[in-house]
């Protein structure tokens, strides 16, 4: 024949059997990755454990509901948390809409053009910029040019523009994933774009962008910089009653205790991280069951 | 002859700068089966696409010549291709029911996705699962999602969806692809029954199935239509040397 076959390779000595341990570069890497996971866990754990312990003789129901003290012991955190949950909720309603419908413009309507592509290249590059730029700008647009002062409504607009990026950036990773063929199903049978997307895409993309909003929240519940340059106050005696009130939130009033000399006040500091923590943990859980709830619905 | 319902002249079909269709004439007649049968990438999917302008939905696709559905131009100035599809349904390869939505909910989906108020859904809803072979083997999980179902039964749960538009002409690309042997004769068996009411394009790679249940078959090659006649002139008596050497095996 004209095309004859390749020779064989040789066969290794001692057939099947292995003569060295074949895995063990798999299993060296096997070793570091798991490492990597465990060690920045274990600062994790060890950080909420000497926050935990340095924080229990202050951790009370009087501490939630108490307001800041000039005397550390009696010092409560209670505008903190109401600054922080009405921040989160305004923000939420905000960001929300504006972001869905930013990602479903860009992920369904927008032409393939260079406009299109410099946006998503930029809303990439916003989701990377320091938060304390974002405090500058929201100091000068809200607070100033639009005279809303230091209000609670200031302090949500500039947490809205720094969650902005990432809300369209996980809406858009959502959307993408609702198959092609569903939307072709729906057109198919006479739809319109709108339809399609609001009958068809909207709900099976609903667990994505939920989950990426919550996760965005979480994040921006420990933003400090942004509210200090907007000049959110430490000393708040009152709770907000409005979206005008001046206001303080959970990161500034650690903040505040921990740059007090006197040491009952870094106890107070601890219990407010273990506070913060908690309320960081509670969203990312109510995500994850967030998602497996509306997954289980939805399954293909 | 009797007036085709549809009618193509020299359609042309484009994916950006290659060419998938290379001018095609046809005539689709009303109340028959048309079986489209050709080796893949002879364009027998793009074509049935053009049919309810769903080629362009694509991006970077286009279309040119003209496809007349009753003597209108679906392609004419001012068309709009929601109405298109709502006169020609679509059936596709892979069983797609939509899977947030319940069995019922899916059947109504033409409908709801139109913005349009069902007199009484309860009817549409049985007539078109009957339509389809599956009312009874469904009525009592009406309220349950689709994906359940056996891809057989899914099948037919999308014929039902797009039977309850009541369309002119039902387009199926390769409804059978994805489905066993038995699924298959249940779809091939409700296709025969549809054909009373229904004027019905089939995109087929199985030659078997285009000679039970076609009337008429038409061979596609390279984005060329090289014949199209009564279904058992094609196989007994093929006219071009390309048909035969499909039919009989030799590519494809």
């Amino acid at each position: 024949m004209s095309n004859p076959l390749p020779t064989p390779v040789p066969r290794a000595e001692g057939g099947l059997q292995a003569t060295s341990d074949p895995y063990g570069a798999e299993r060296a890497f096997r070793a570091i990755a798991l490492l990597a996971l465990v060690l920045p866990l274990c600062l994790l754990a060890i950080l909420f454990g000497e926050a935990l312990y340095q924080a229990v003789p202050r951790l009370s129901w009087e501490f939630l509901t108490g307001f800041p003290s000039r005397r550390p012991e009696e010092a409560g955190i209670l505008p903190a948390l109401a600054g922080t949950t009405g921040l989160m909720l305004l923000v939420a309603v905000i960001a929300l809409p504006i972001g869905v419908s930013a990602a479903i413009y860009l992920e369904e309507y927008a032409p393939d053009s260079w406009v299109t592509r410099l946006i998503e290249i930029n809303i990439s590059n916003l989701a990377g910029v320091p938060s304390i730029l974002y405090g500058l700008l929201g100091l000068e647009l809200f607070v100033r040019a639009m005279q809303l002062d230091r209000s609670l409504i200031a302090g949500a607009l500039t947490l809205s523009l720094l969650l902005l990026p990432m809300v369209i950036l996980a809406s858009r990773e959502a959307l993408r994933t609702v198959p092609r063929h569903l939307r072709e199903a729906a057109y198919a049978l006479g739809a319109d774009r709108w339809s399609t997307i609001r009958t068809v895409v909207l709900p099976l993309a609903l667990p994505g962008v939920l989950t990426g909003v919550i996760l965005s929240l979480a994040r921006a519940i420990g933003e400090t910089a942004p509210l200090i340059t907007i000049g959110a106050l430490t000393y708040v005696a009152f709770l907000p009653t409005s979206v005008s009130s001046s206001f303080t939130a959970l990161p500034i009033q650690i903040f505040n205790w921990v740059s007090r000399p006197q040491a009952g006040f870094h106890v107070a500091a601890a219990a407010g991280i273990v506070v913060l923590l908690t309320v960081m943990l509670i969203l990312n859980a109510s995500a994850i069951w967030l998602r497996a709830r509306l997954q289980r619905r939805v399954s293909w | 002859m009797v007036t085709p319902k549809m009618s193509a002249r020299g359609v042309r079909a484009f994916f950006g700068a290659s060419e998938a269709l290379k001018g095609i004439d046809m005539d689709i007649a009303p109340r028959q089966v048309t079986a489209v049968i050709g080796p893949s990438g002879c364009g027998k999917s793009t074509f049935v696409r053009c049919l309810n302008r769903m080629h362009e939905v694509t991006p970077g696709a286009r279309v040119t010549g003209s496809v007349t559905l009753e003597g209108e131009d679906i392609y004419g100035p001012g068309v709009n291709p929601v109405q298109v599809r709502r006169r020609v349904g679509m059936v596709f390869q892979k069983p797609n029911p939509f899977p947030t939505m319940t069995i019922r909910e899916n059947v109504l989906a033409g409908p709801r996705l139109q913005g349009l108020k069902v007199a009484d859904p309860d009817r549409v809803v049985e007539g078109a699962l009957r339509g389809a072979a599956l009312w009874d083997e469904v009525k009592d999980a009406l309220g349950r999602t689709g994906v359940h179902l056996s891809g057989g039964q899914q099948q037919r749960l999308c014929i039902a969806r797009a039977l309850a538009l009541e369309p002119e002409v039902l387009l199926m690309d390769e409804p059978c692809s994805a489905l066993d042997p038995i699924a298959t004769a249940r779809v091939e068996e409700l296709i025969v029954q549809l054909r009373e009411r229904y004027t019905i394009v089939i995109v087929t790679h199985n030659m078997q199935q285009a000679a039970r249940v076609a009337d008429t078959t038409a061979f596609f090659y390279l984005g060329d239509l090289v014949e199209h006649t009564p279904t058992d002139t094609i196989f007994t008596r093929p006219r071009d040397r390309r048909t035969e050497d499909y039919i009989t095996g030799r590519f494809g």
